[in-house]
């Protein structure tokens, strides 16, 4: 049955922009987390665990996120496991997350002059102690900007979720022209909705960029 | 027993062996300057010292401590040898007071107001307690490699190491770097320097060792030595940098 747009259409648009948030903040905390472990793997001393961090990265950076998604959704249940679509959600975005932010966050602990792990050495402090407090501090300033720049890819991508159930704002916008059938304008209405999100934070990102050229 | 003590040490970065065989002693209260070419080994001499480099053979005793030894608390050497850069690696995103509290706070487990003191007493030393709260880059380099080195003195070291302090400063701003050098020589502070200030090293050094092809060449009494260098690498050294 074909009805006219309404304005409650584009309240429930609005409306499934929180799946998206959520999932945009599912994606970046489990990612953030396997983006650290990937981070201090690629940068350890020891050869075998930099190859397992290179390995991990190459690995997810190759396939498409769309194929991880299919993995733990689909694929799981093959072999009996039911995976609802809330997990098979966090495990294929934490994975895919965490190989982009691991190098984002290995590039800028890398941007640390090696004089300052010096320093930090020669004055007694452990490795953890020179990575805590010389290393980190400063690393985590010049990845502000490369960090938030993804957060904006990862808000975007989460319309992929759609494909296992998610009727997050992408999939809401199909729905809503199957009804309507005013794909034009409720596509647009959907771009300025994700507009409306990244945008902020795209000038958020500049920002920081300016002003942290200073040291501190 | 001698504070330092470097018996046969070599060192090798891949095919280029940087120390060949060096061996020196230094005594408790000594100030000795390293001189020699760039490339004779005198700066890896002085970061082997604090184990910032492994050595491939050889010993080094440093206050009674193996350093090559696997396992050796390099942690616990450090605390007590200080070093000083030529670029000075300060901490740039820490106030000068921080910058040199971080390892009495976190290393010693000095309470805060206590280490803020000891930044006092440390920054006093070095003419600069009126910068307790300013940043790095707030700094001339010569108040840089003063707050560096009031960052060293604050774990009271038994050694400091310096390693070429005054080349990457203005020439204007030498002056007052050495001369915090001087008063810590007054105070009987035991003192390696590698320098290419011949003048400083006359004046302050007691001894001056002259590094060459990653051997210890020549050394002796430093006016003494400078005057009449008993090797023709020396003295061919000594005449390039004097004019």
């Amino acid at each position: 049955m074909i009805r006219d747009l309404s304005y409650i259409d584009v309240l429930y648009l609005i409306a499934a922009m929180r799946w998206t948030l959520a999932l945009t903040a599912i994606a970046f905390l489990g990612g953030g987390i396997v983006g650290i472990v990937i981070a201090l793997l690629r940068t350890a001393n020891w050869p075998p665990m930099r190859w397992l961090g290179a390995l991990y990265v190459h690995g997810v950076q190759g396939t498409p996120l769309l194929a991880w998604l299919f993995v733990f959704f689909f694929g799981l249940s093959i072999f009996g496991i039911t995976v609802s679509p809330w997990i098979a959600a966090a495990a294929a975005y934490s994975i895919y997350a965490g190989a982009f932010l691991g190098e984002i966050w290995r590039g800028c602990l890398q941007a640390i002059a090696k004089t300052q792990w010096e320093a930090g050495a020669s004055l007694g402090l452990s490795t953890a102690q020179q990575l805590r407090y010389v290393i980190v501090p400063q690393a985590v300033r010049i990845a502000i900007p490369p960090t938030v720049g993804f957060l904006v890819q990862l808000i975007k991508n989460t319309s992929l979720a759609a494909v296992i159930g998610f009727v997050e704002l992408t999939r809401e916008g199909q729905l809503t022209t199957a009804t309507t059938f005013r794909p034009f304008t409720v596509y647009l209405i959907v771009a300025a909705l994700y507009f409306a999100l990244c945008f902020p934070l795209t000038r958020l990102s500049r920002r920081l960029e300016g002003r942290l050229h200073v040291a501190r | 027993m001698s504070l330092v003590d470097l018996s046969n040490v070599v060192k090798r970065f891949g095919a280029l062996t940087v120390l060949d065989e060096a061996s020196l002693k230094v005594e408790q209260g000594e100030i000795v300057a390293i001189i020699g070419r760039s490339g004779s080994g005198k700066s890896t001499l002085l970061r082997c010292i604090n184990g910032l480099e492994p050595i491939q053979a050889g010993r080094i005793v440093v206050d009674g401590t193996v350093v090559n030894e696997p396992g050796t608390d390099l942690r616990a050497l450090r605390q007590r040898v200080g070093i000083v850069f030529q670029s000075f690696n300060l901490f740039p995103h820490l106030s000068v007071e921080r910058n040199i509290t971080l390892a009495p706070r976190v290393v010693k487990h000095v309470p805060n107001a206590e280490a803020r003191e000891l930044a006092r007493v440390a920054l006093r030393k070095v003419g600069l307690e009126d910068k307790i709260d300013a940043w790095p880059d707030q700094l001339s380099g010569g108040q840089q490699q003063r707050v560096a080195i009031a960052r060293s003195l604050a774990m009271s070291p038994h050694l400091m190491l310096f390693d070429e302090i005054t080349s990457a400063l203005d020439p204007e701003l030498v002056g007052e770097v050495l001369k915090v050098l001087e008063e810590m020589a007054r105070e009987g502070m035991t003192m390696m320097l590698v320098t290419h200030e011949m003048g400083f090293a006359r004046r302050v050094a007691h001894r001056v060792v002259f590094m060459h092809k990653g051997k210890v060449w020549e050394q002796g009494p430093a006016a003494q030595t400078l005057a009449k260098p008993n090797t023709p690498e020396l003295e061919t050294f000594l005449s390039a940098v004097l004019h």
